[in-house]
């Protein structure tokens, strides 16, 4: 059952220095609140997980958090580079970081994997890429009904997954509206979870085939109005595109970001208990 | 070059006349979207776009700045998982055309979207694979777009993060389940396609007023022309006018907030 905590507290609780953390949101539902309640606990050595690092791990990395990232898509959407990514991936700032590159089809089927409880995955994948020569994660096996060569990725299982939802009802319970991403899959594969929502409702009045996650599957819930943004939630509020052209010549420069960083991440108390 | 149109809206026009009325396409952020769009908005009613995010017949009303925008959500039939879209809806054999950019392409129509440079000490790290490596090889074909220039042509992308046919043309021979691989790319100044036998692009369309010795200039590799070329046919005045206010509305949209 999910208990209902402060983001403080279940980010305090559920994330270890050294963790593997997925912070899942394809595009949509971000989880941006958590992501810098992490910043600001000032947690270290992370190995981060997400298919695309988006702002929030360019934050993230950029902060000091991470030691490695695992992506398939590392890029500033419609606008261009991560440049905290880069400048740590290029420079060593602040902090050299190890990465572990897949393709969107290969991640989406390891969390996919992760979360049926599966070892591996396996996709026809990687035909004629050079990423299997730098990723030794990438392996290829043959079929043994067809003797078709299929790639085959290890299964994701991070030790604490984190999303952001629209909504939960009193019991923990769970709803995903819009681009789902692979929210449930990251919740599923994960040891332990963290959702913040919008708003807590007495019913989450819903349809049969809605994407809900059940509470007894999350470990806490926590509420955080406005916590996507400036990525959005469906029905909410929408994508700050202005942000996100916004953040380019911030993460270009390294005191720029750091000046962000204070001001917007380290100043604000964030939800304490 | 009239001045009627710029070379952009060319390249444009021209990949957006490549897709056909009904065709299911996977379609990639930037200047595919764009093209997409303007199928869809002009003789392609009917074509279906797909975004990875899961939007399945999406209709934007503007163009999207990510490949999740809100946009694609609201006006799509329906809007399945990602690993969903993975799995059936690319993987499962459902999309006839995939249509990308890319920073780099080579003569055998490799797409290197992951880093300039060597690996372990890249000079300019890219974003990566995405949807590309696998879209490339699970649709029925690809369609390319980017513009022109040396550092985008080159004679071997640094990185195949996405294949064409391979560093010698044969990758995909005798592979089983394997599409076309791509079939067109549209630059600002002329339309490749891959060489029959070799699989080696050669320019089999110039665009009106573009000399050989432009695209030879900016043509990282000895360049082959078709034994046949045409000249691209000239945008009419319905599809600019449809391109520049799709293109005004966005600009306009993704200006607020």
């Amino acid at each position: 059952m999910a208990e209902f905590l402060s983001l403080h507290d279940a980010v305090s609780r559920y994330v270890a220095d050294g963790a593997t953390v997925a912070m899942e949101g394809f595009t949509h539902l971000i989880p941006f609140a958590a992501g810098h309640e992490v910043i600001r606990q000032k947690k270290r050595d992370l190995t981060l997980i997400r298919m695309t690092p988006d702002l929030i791990y360019d934050q993230l990395i950029g902060a000091g958090c991470a030691k490695k990232l695992i992506f398939s898509w590392g890029g500033n959407p419609g606008v261009g580079s991560l440049h905290r990514l880069r400048d740590a991936v290029e420079h060593g700032w602040p902090n050299s970081i190890e990465i572990l590159e897949h393709s969107h089809a290969a991640m989406a089927c390891a969390f996919e994997a992760g979360a049926a409880g599966l070892p591996l995955a396996i996709l026809r994948g990687y035909i004629g890429s050079d990423l299997p020569k730098v990723n030794d994660q990438i392996k290829f096996i043959d079929c043994p009904f067809t003797g078709e060569r299929l790639a085959a990725v290890p299964s994701i299982r991070p030790d604490v997954s984190i999303v952001h939802a629209q909504k939960a009802d009193r019991h923990g319970n769970v709803l995903v509206e819009g681009i789902v991403g692979v929210q449930k899959e990251a919740v599923m594969a994960a040891r332990h979870s963290i959702v913040t929502v919008e708003e807590v409702v007495d019913d989450l009045d819903t349809h049969p085939n809605a994407c809900v996650i059940p509470g007894w599957v999350i470990d806490a819930v926590a509420e955080a109005p406005g916590g996507a943004k400036p990525s959005y939630t469906h029905g909410y509020y929408p994508r700050s595109n202005k942000f996100y052209k916004d953040w380019d010549p911030i993460a270009r420069d390294r005191e720029a970001f750091s000046a962000w960083l204070d001001e917007n991440v380290y100043a604000n108390e964030g939800a304490k208990a | 070059m009239s001045e009627r149109y710029s070379a952009s809206e060319m390249m444009t026009v021209t990949a957006s006349r490549a897709l056909a009325n009904g065709n299911t396409c996977f379609v990639g952020i930037g200047l595919p979207s764009e093209a997409a769009n303007l199928a869809r908005l002009t003789h392609a009613p009917d074509v279906v776009l797909i975004y990875e995010s899961g939007t399945l017949q999406t209709r934007p009303d503007v163009l999207p700045l990510s490949i999740g925008d809100g946009e694609l959500c609201e006006t799509a039939l329906t809007t399945v998982s990602v690993p969903e879209m993975f799995r059936y809806w690319v993987q499962g054999g459902q999309i006839d055309v995939g249509f990308l950019g890319a920073a780099q392409v080579d003569k055998y129509a490799n797409l290197n979207t992951t880093l300039i440079g060597d690996y372990d000490n890249p000079k300019v790290r890219l974003p990566g694979g995405g949807g590309a490596p696998e879209m490339a090889t699970c649709t029925g074909e690809i369609f390319i777009t980017l513009k022109h220039s040396k550092r985008t042509f080159v004679d071997e992308v640094d990185f195949v993060t996405t294949v064409g046919f391979g560093r010698d043309g044969t990758a995909r021979d005798n592979v089983p389940n394997i599409g076309k691989g791509p079939t067109r790319i549209i630059t600002d100044l002329c339309v490749m396609q891959p060489d029959a036998d070799t699989k080696e692009l050669t320019v089999t369309s110039l665009h009106p007023g573009v000399t050989r010795e432009q695209v030879i200039e900016a043509t990282g590799w000895e360049i082959r022309f078709a034994d046949d070329i045409d000249e691209t046919p000239v945008p009419d005045d319905h599809e600019l006018e449809v391109l520049r206010e799709l293109k005004a509305r966005t600009e306009r949209h993704h200006s607020e907030a």
